[in-house]
């Protein structure tokens, strides 16, 4: 195991940004933490990378105990939502800044920026002052310097937070790949579902300073832990006390083994798919599903006619009302309690 | 150093463009500010230029040479070097542990620095006589036993100095810290950077302008400084005797060469004034380029 929490905790005041953390996040691969803003992920990777002390608890990295450890020794690489550039330097300085610390040799400096450059894809601009970059180029430049010091670990708060939507995707594309030729063990905090599900080969979901389930982004998806777990990864609907993804519904305009009657109350369509509201007896809410338009049409299903839906056999279920302990669940103010969560939102 | 200067001051030119006034206020406007300007600074600074060449250069030039005034103008530099020495490095200290640090107390901490800016010269020189003189005071006969004068010498010379321009460095500098930020701190310290090499490589270079700019400020109030140093220093001509207190004993004296010498005196300080000016209106595009 890479990177070792045991028992952290961490408050500011009277707010517990963090409680009893106990995480193993392995070697070699690309963890998201995952979380609504203010939840303490952020604070979780600060402490890693010793810029935040924890109250308690210890950290290990690599098998060394880096709990008193200074920042500047752990030798982590630190990617900041907002690139954090040395201004007053150029790009090449700024990348080769933590080896000159280092007292290396001039040669090897060069040599290795060079290098980092290269793999970033800014050797034309190593000359030029951050200012006269992109947003996603000082990006990719905070990156070249985090691993120009030949990071044990690689961390990034948001890295892709301050950058609009096709630059952010175009990044994180790219932050895969550079994941699979580098292999640094790498943690990324984000509150973006998608992204965390597109790029990670681990999630840690994180939710008012508790873990509230860990996993590959398949089991998370398909066999979360909590109501909160469920609705933070992707679109959730109720039926019969149990809270399912609408595109795990089986809809027919006949009765079929298992279902329960309805009516189509609404019928939408949103780009390539069909959302369909389903007044459901018993239901406190319309009971969401989502098709595809083929399949709505060759069903027949249309506002008023009578429907029955079931969820498909092995479809991802979670109780109404069984969350976790710190799991704050969907919004109870909604009275009837039946959560459509937004991802993400 | 010239590369950012050039886009920023392209950026102020646009900032400090404001809205249009209809042009029947602007006119008025206009030149009531410049008949204000006119009647409460160029025209008495104009005069003392005049009435410095009244006789011709010779007289002028004269009036320098003495060696009263060239020892008065070598010891108002030489206090006024020590003094802006001592306030850059508290400053930047100070404002470091006011920007960077929490602790109690600190918005008192943060006003106190103000308060040389508030209170009258005359009082802090008064308060230093009370501490620092050699017979009265509480702590000057203890200094005095060890060899060290304070009052109507030197070192009170600089210390009243430094007491009145101190706030000029920190209050230019607070900002420009507040503005940077913590970032690029944290990110030089993730990178293996110590203390003093994230101080040198990265904060430094943030706030050079400002600091600069703070250090131009505080030399030319230095170098006018009167009232303070009055009260510690004695005035005592070729010992004590800043340009500032040879400017007003020369004038109150008798005899067109006294006058000169005064005028003389001042113009030299009016004009150094100005340089400072100069600089620090050249120096401002770039202060905004951080």
């Amino acid at each position: 195991m890479s990177i070792r929490l045991a028992g952290v905790n961490k408050s500011f005041g009277d707010f517990a940004a963090l409680t009893d953390i106990d995480l193993d996040l392995p070697s070699g691969q690309l963890t998201a933490l995952l979380g609504p803003s203010g939840g303490g992920k952020s604070t979780l990777l600060r402490i890693i990378a010793g810029l935040e002390v924890g109250d308690t608890g210890t950290v290990e990295i690599e098998g060394v105990d880096a709990t008193r450890l200074p920042a500047r020794k752990r030798n982590v690489g630190f990617v900041f939502q907002h690139y954090a550039a040395f201004r007053h330097m150029s790009v090449a300085d700024n990348v080769g800044f933590g080896l000159k610390i280092r007292k290396r040799p001039k040669a090897e400096v060069k040599a290795r920026t060079a290098e980092m450059l290269d793999l970033v894809h800014l050797s034309p601009f190593a000359e030029r002052l951050p200012a006269q970059l992109s947003g996603g180029q000082r990006q990719r430049m905070a990156l070249a310097r985090a691993l120009a010091i030949e990071p044990t670990v690689l961390l990034l708060d948001e890295p892709f937070g301050a950058l609009d939507a096709k630059v952010r995707k175009e990044l994180r594309d790219w932050l895969r790949r550079l994941h699979d030729e580098v292999h640094v063990t790498t943690v990324f905090v984000t509150h973006d579902q998608e992204e965390a599900l597109e790029v990670a080969d681990r999630i840690v979901v994180i939710n008012d300073g508790r873990v509230e389930q860990e996993g590959t982004p398949d089991e998370l998806y398909d066999a979360p832990a909590s109501e909160f777990v469920m609705g933070f990864l992707g679109p959730v609907t109720a039926l019969q006390g149990h809270l399912v993804r609408p595109h795990d519904l089986e809809v027919e305009s006949h009765a079929f083994p298992g279902a329960v009657e309805g009516r189509v109350a609404r019928l939408a369509r949103v780009g390539f798919e069909v959302r369909v509201e389903l007044a459901v007896p018993g239901e406190p809410a319309p009971v969401l599903v989502t098709l595809t338009r083929a399949e709505a049409a060759h069903k027949q299903l249309a506002e008023g006619v009578a429907a029955w839906v079931r969820p498909v056999p092995g479809a991802g279920r979670v109780a109404v009302g069984a969350s976790s302990a710190a799991s704050a669940g969907p919004d109870p103010s909604t009275g009837s309690g039946v959560p459509l969560v937004a991802p993400g939102a | 150093m010239a590369e950012p200067t050039a886009p920023a001051a392209g950026r102020t030119g646009t900032r400090t463009r404001t809205v249009r006034q209809p042009s029947l206020l602007r006119w008025p406007l206009r030149i009531a500010v410049v008949v204000y300007l006119a009647l409460l600074v160029v025209w008495p600074v104009g005069i003392v230029a005049s009435k410095t060449f009244e006789r011709g250069l010779s007289p002028v030039l004269e009036a320098l040479g003495q060696p009263e005034v060239i020892f008065a103008f070598e010891l108002t530099l030489a206090n006024a070097v020590w003094a802006v020495v001592i306030n850059t490095v508290f400053g930047v200290g100070i404002s470091l542990l006011l920007v960077r640090y929490e602790f109690p107390r600190r918005r008192a901490l943060s006003a106190l620095v103000d308060l040389p800016l508030s209170v009258s010269p005359v009082v802090v020189g008064l308060a230093l006589l009370l501490v620092y003189s050699g017979r009265t005071g509480w702590f000057g006969p203890t200094l005095e036993r060890l060899g060290v004068q304070v009052i109507y010498a030197q070192p009170g010379m600089i210390m009243a100095t430094a007491f009145v321009s101190l706030p000029l460095v920190i209050r230019e500098v607070v900002p420009v810290l507040h503005e940077i930020g913590t970032d690029q701190e944290q990110a030089a310290t993730s990178l293996g950077a110590s203390a003093w090499q994230t101080f040198g490589r990265i904060t430094l270079p943030a706030i050079r302008w400002a600091l600069v700019y703070g250090v131009v400020l505080s030399l030319a109030r230095s170098l006018g400084e009167y009232g303070a140093v009055k009260v510690v220093s004695g005035g005592v001509a070729l010992r004590t005797q800043t340009a500032t207190l040879l400017v007003e004993e020369r004038y109150s004296q008798f005899g067109a060469d006294n006058t000169t010498a005064a005028y003389a005196a001042a113009f030299v300080l009016a004009l150094l004034a100005v340089v400072a000016l100069v600089v620090v209106s050249v120096l401002r595009p770039s202060d905004h380029d951080r």
